[in-house]
Parts: structure tokens; C-alpha cells; sequence
């Protein structure tokens, strides 16, 4: 056989050898499979009962959850609450839409082969914020106005951490860039803002601009409560974003700066074109797990008395005509929190398995 | 050492071509007194130097000496404190849209290659001639292949450099500088990272680029390759420059003790 027709040697998949090597590879292996497989046994069955065998999930209100399951029930009839808040229902059409709009723009980018796929993540960035800027509030081209406070559930939750994602990463690297700077003042402001600000909880920020901004703010500017939030969430989060790019920027060898000077980039390309391509894509965890934490952290706007998700699903729990319904509630809110963490978290481990380019120079 | 670092061909090549080279633009980088210091460190001392166009000069000296400061104050990758340094009759000051315009005509490649990891050898060969000087993305391409051609690794266009060998990164790294244009090309140490076996295609293709008569800057100890292209030799020591000479009177001849007790060090193994 010539060297070019050799092919590497496949390794074999043999369930039993791999769980004698793995499962069973010693007495101490051993006693922990068991153990475990022990486990599992026992409270698989109890858990399987309770999600699926023993829950009710057809019926009208609370008397139709009878079994010692779940009351799935709990769900189906208040989704629209969950999912909602207090829009129309008669508009929430406009609500649908955007959520389809989501699903088309990010989830080809799971498909490999998906026609168009770049674009349709590009509108999503750029394009979706500005279609839903008229399609939500309304009150433009004929669209009937909803105040954000009937704003709630599932939909705010995106919302807010849609806008504090796609807002705080472009400000991010400035801070970013502007923290390296060579000019003092810029870099003093950029220091200045990021410290300040990572050194806040963001129970502090929501509350200072729910309650303390509208006071410095001139008679007749009115934000709404919505918007303070809004800015408050992505000025925080960009601060710590800032951070992690710097991270990035730092690890990027001197020779790179080098190079792209030498070829005369100049500052704005050189850094658009060579270092932040691979700062960025060397942080890309750092930057999803900074996602990930925002999508979970909007739950505290709860605390200024706007209703996202967890906050629609818990006045509900303790609404009277629904009793023993918590676990559900909070299963429930847990799952649609894992789903779009995990969506996100996939989708950042593609990009990084897209973008390696092998080892560097 | 002492290699013959060219063959008969490529000799004569670069003779007919730098003959074809009649209106030499006398003084395309000139170095005025200049001073260069890190901190407190007098790094560079008084330098004075004069490059005509299609001029090949090597830069050599020991360790520490200030060669790759010096070159790089050339593009301004360093800045220096006190003196001119005037290059195509543009003077290099803190004045960015200068050094810009100097850095566009001036191509370095150096001693760790420094592409871009990120994008294919032929966009890392395309970049600047599309962003810097806006040719169309079809003619950037086409040249680069031409130059890609010229140093011999056409084939490799596509790859991305961590997948290449250490003296295929280096060509590419030529022919990235070569993309732009330049008038003038500063190597520092092009071929110190390389392994010996690799040290000979990227000579090679210096070589020829010398032949076609660009204006080259370079800092190298292959004294073969000295021998072969050099119109002069500079030899630096401290900062200063020690003795500068024809490569012929250079190595047979040296003036400065220091040269010769350097000359002996690098020729004796
Ligand atoms: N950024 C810097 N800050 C302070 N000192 C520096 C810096 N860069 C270089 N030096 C010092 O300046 C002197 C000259 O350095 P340079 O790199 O120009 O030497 P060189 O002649 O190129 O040496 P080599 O042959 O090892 O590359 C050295 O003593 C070095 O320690
Ligand atoms: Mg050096």
C-alpha cells in the first residue's frame, strides 16, 4: 500500500469493552456504578409519576387537578399570562410575530448548509431590534399604543436581555479599546465608567434608576420605567463585557499589533480587521457565560415591579384559585430559562468550532 | 557559513535588472543625528545613514546592539527622540497621517512572520491592499496570486497559516509586505526562527527580490547572503553605527577592531 491510500486506523466502539474499561475498571468503579445505577432507579420511577404518569394536563381550572402529579394543567391555562403579561390579547399578534422573527433569524444558525444563514443572523442583530421598536409599544403606522407596564412575562424577559446583549457587546469594546488607550483622558473616562459600575450590584442599578434617576432628570423628560432599566442593565453589563474583551485584547501577541501597523491599517482597521477578530473569538466563552448570567439576572427587575417571566409565574402561584401549584410554576420557569441558556451556550461552542483556524503563529 | 547562497542564473538576472534601474532616486530614506533612548537607555547614538533607491544595504552587529530598534524607527514602530528620519521625502514625526503614508510604502517582515492567524494566506495577503489603498477585491486577489507565484507557494493561498511550515510563513510574510507595493522592504532577522532547512527558500526568494531592484533593509547574520546581494554592509555595535563598507572591502578588510573581532566570532563555526 502506497502512503496516499493509507488511512488512519478507526478506533473500534464496543459497548461492552468500553463499559468494562469505564464502568467496571476496578472494585471501587464498580461500587460506584452501582451506586449510582441504584439511584437512578429509585428516583427515576417517583420523578417519571410525578412530570408524566400521575399529572393532569387536560381540564379547565384547579378542581380538574385531582392526581398526586403535577398539574400541568397550572400551565396550559395561565400560559398566556406567562407568556404575555397583560398585552392585548386581541394585539398579541405583534408579539407572535417578533418571536417568529426571533426563531427564523437565529435558528438556521444551527444548520450548517442553511441558505443565507449569515444574513439572517445579521438581521437579527440589526434588523430585529428596529422592528420591534415599532411593533411592540405600537402607536406608529397605525398600530394601536401599549404602555410597557401591560408588558410581561416570557416577552420582557427577551426583551430586556435581547437589548442588554445586543447593546452592551458594541459598547463593550469601546470601553475596551478605550481602557488601552494611549490618550489619558480616554482612557481615564474608560476606567472611571468600568469600575464604577462593575462595582455596583445590579439590585443597586435597578433601583437607582427606577427611583433616583427620574429626580436628577428635568422636569417633563419622562422615561419610562422600562427604558431606565433598560439602560441601566446594558450600561452594567457593558462594563463587565469591557472586561472580558480586554482580557482578549491583552492575550493578542505584540507582533500582531506590529504587523498591522507596519502594513499602515492605521488604529480603526487594525483593530477592526486583525485584533479584534482574534481577541474576541478567544473570549467567546467568557463572552457567552457574561450572556448567559445577563439572561438569567433580568429576574431581578422584579424588584422595580416589572413582571418577567419568574415574576408573572410567582403572582400567579399564590393566586387563591390555584393552590399547590409552586413546584410546577418554578419547574416551569426553570425550563424556559434552560432552554434559551443552553441554545446559546450550543450555539457558541459551534462558533468557536467554525472559527478555529488551527494554532496560531 | 560562506555558502554561496545563488546560482549563476539569478546572478546575472539581477544584474540586467539593476542596470535597468537608471533613474535612482538618490536619498529615498535618509538619517539624520538621530537618537533614540528607552527611558534612560541610550539606545541608538547619532545615527547618520543615506539609502538610494534600489540600494541593498545589510545590517549586522551582536546581540543588543540596536539593529531591529534602528530599522524600526524606519516605519516608526518605535519613535525616536532626537534627529530626522526622512523616508521618500516624507518626514517621520508624531504626525499619524505621515507615518501612515510612510508605513504604506515601507514593507517589514519579521523575525516571527507575525501573519494573521485568522485569515487564509490570501487574505492575510489582500487585507491591506484592499482596506489601505482601496484596489477592488478581484485585481487585490489576482496580485496576490502573482506574488504568491513569485515566492513560490501559489498552491498554499488557502490555507491558514498555523497550517504552514515556519519558511512557508515566512514567504508568505514577503509576499503580504510585497502586496502593498512598497518602495522600500525592511527584513529584521528573516530567516534566526527558522530551521536550516527553510533557511534557504526564504534566502532564495530575498534574493530574488533583491535582483529586481528593490530597496532593501536588511538585519541578518547570513553573511552568504551579505556577500551575494549587499550593496554595502553596516556593522553596529552600542548603539552606533561602527563601520560601514562595500561587502567585498567589509569582510576582507574591516576597518574597526570591533568589526574584526565580530567578523571573527561569526566566521569561526
Ligand atoms: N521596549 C524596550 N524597552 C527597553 N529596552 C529595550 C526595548 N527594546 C529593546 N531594548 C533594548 O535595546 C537594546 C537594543 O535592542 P535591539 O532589539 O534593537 O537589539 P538587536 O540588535 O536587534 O539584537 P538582536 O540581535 O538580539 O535582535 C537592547 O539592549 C535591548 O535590551
Ligand atoms: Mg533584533
Amino acid at each position: 500500500m502506497t502512503e496516499s491510500t493509507m488511512k488512519a486506523p478507526k478506533k473500534a466502539l464496543r459497548p461492552v469493552k468500553w463499559m468494562r474499561e469505564n464502568l467496571f475498571s476496578g472494585w471501587f468503579n464498580t461500587v460506584l456504578t452501582l451506586g449510582v445505577a441504584y439511584m437512578l432507579v429509585t428516583s427515576v420511577g417517583p420523578l417519571l409519576n410525578w412530570f408524566f404518569l400521575d399529572a393532569n394536563f387536560v381540564g379547565a381550572d384547579a378542581s380538574d387537578c385531582t392526581g398526586a402529579g403535577a398539574c400541568w394543567l397550572f400551565i396550559s391555562q395561565r400560559l398566556n399570562f406567562f407568556i404575555y403579561g397583560f398585552y392585548p390579547d386581541e394585539l398579541q399578534w405583534r408579539v407572535d410575530a417578533m418571536f417568529l422573527l426571533l426563531a427564523v433569524s437565529f435558528v438556521p444558525q444551527f444548520i450548517e448548509r442553511f441558505p443565507g444563514r449569515k444574513w439572517l443572523g445579521l438581521f437579527g442583530i440589526f434588523g430585529l431590534p428596529v422592528v420591534g421598536y415599532f411593533l411592540i409599544p405600537g402607536g406608529a403606522f397605525g398600530l394601536e399604543e401599549v404602555q410597557s407596564s401591560k408588558w410581561g412575562g416570557l416577552m420582557l424577559t427577551l426583551i430586556l436581555a435581547y437589548i442588554g446583549i445586543v447593546a452592551s457587546l458594541p459598547i463593550g469594546i469601546l470601553l475596551a479599546l478605550g481602557r488601552r488607550s494611549e490618550m489619558p483622558i480616554i482612557r481615564g473616562i474608560c476606567v472611571v465608567f468600568i469600575e464604577v459600575w462593575r462595582a455596583v450590584p445590579l439590585i443597586t442599578v435597578l433601583f437607582m434608576a427606577s427611583v433616583m434617576l427620574p429626580l436628577f432628570l428635568p422636569e417633563g423628560v419622562n422615561f419610562e420605567k422600562l427604558a431606565r432599566a433598560l439602560i441601566g442593565i446594558t450600561l452594567w453589563q457593558s462594563a463587565y463585557m469591557a472586561e472580558v474583551i480586554r482580557g482578549g485584547l491583552q492575550a493578542i501577541p505584540r507582533g500582531q499589533y506590529e504587523a498591522a501597523d507596519a502594513l499602515g491599517l492605521g488604529y480603526w482597521r487594525k483593530m477592526g480587521l486583525v485584533i479584534l477578530p482574534q481577541a474576541l473569538k478567544m473570549v467567546i466563552p467568557g463572552i457567552v457565560n457574561t450572556f448567559i448570567s445577563l439572561f438569567k439576572d433580568t429576574t431581578l427587575v422584579l424588584i422595580i415591579g416589572l413582571f418577567d417571566i419568574l415574576g408573572t409565574v410567582q403572582s400567579t402561584v399564590t393566586d387563591p384559585a390555584w393552590q399547590n401549584v409552586a413546584i410546577e410554576g418554578y419547574v416551569f420557569v426553570a425550563f424556559c430559562f434552560w432552554v434559551f441558556c443552553f441554545g446559546i451556550s450550543r450555539y457558541s461552542q459551534n462558533l468557536e468550532r467554525k472559527l478555529d483556524t488551527g494554532h496560531k503563529t | 557559513m560562506g555558502n554561496p547562497m545563488t546560482d549563476q542564473t539569478q546572478t546575472s538576472e539581477m544584474q540586467t535588472q539593476s542596470q535597468a534601474q537608471s533613474d535612482k532616486k538618490p536619498g529615498i530614506i535618509r538619517v539624520e543625528g538621530m537618537h533614540k533612548w528607552y527611558g534612560d537607555f541610550h539606545v541608538l547614538k547619532d545615527l547618520n545613514l543615506t539609502v538610494d533607491q534600489g540600494e541593498r544595504i545589510v545590517i549586522c552587529g551582536p546581540s543588543g546592539s540596536g539593529k531591529s530598534t534602528f530599522i524600526r524607527c524606519i516605519n516608526r514602530l518605535e519613535e525616536h527622540q532626537q534627529g530626522k528620519i526622512i523616508v521618500d521625502g516624507i518626514e517621520l514625526t508624531d504626525d499619524v497621517r505621515h507615518i501612515d503614508t510612510v508605513r504604506r510604502e515601507v514593507g517589514m517582515v519579521f523575525q516571527h512572520f507575525n501573519l494573521f492567524p485568522h485569515l487564509t494566506v490570501l487574505e492575510n495577503c489582500c487585507l491591506s491592499p484592499i482596506w489601505v489603498r482601496k484596489t477592488p477585491r478581484k485585481e487585490a486577489e489576482a496580485s496576490a496570486m502573482e506574488y504568491l507565484e513569485r515566492v513560490k507557494i501559489p498552491d498554499q493561498a488557502n490555507k491558514f497559516p498555523g497550517q504552514l511550515s515556519g519558511g512557508q510563513q515566512q514567504r508568505v510574510a514577503i509576499a503580504r509586505a510585497l502586496c502593498m507595493k512598497p518602495k522600500i522592504m525592511l527584513f529584521d532577522e528573516p530567516t534566526s526562527a527558522l530551521d536550516p532547512e527553510m533557511i534557504k527558500e526564504v534566502l532564495d526568494v530575498m534574493i530574488e527580490l533583491a535582483g529586481s531592484g528593490m530597496t532593501m533593509l536588511c538585519v541578518t547574520h547570513e553573511m552568504g547572503f551579505a556577500k551575494t546581494v549587499a550593496d554595502r554592509v553596516i556593522f553596529m555595535d552600542g548603539g552606533e553605527i561602527v563601520e560601514e563598507a562595500p561587502p567585498h572591502e567589509f569582510f576582507t578588510n574591516p576597518q574597526e577592531a570591533r568589526t574584526q573581532k565580530f567578523l571573527q566570532q561569526i566566521l569561526a563555526h
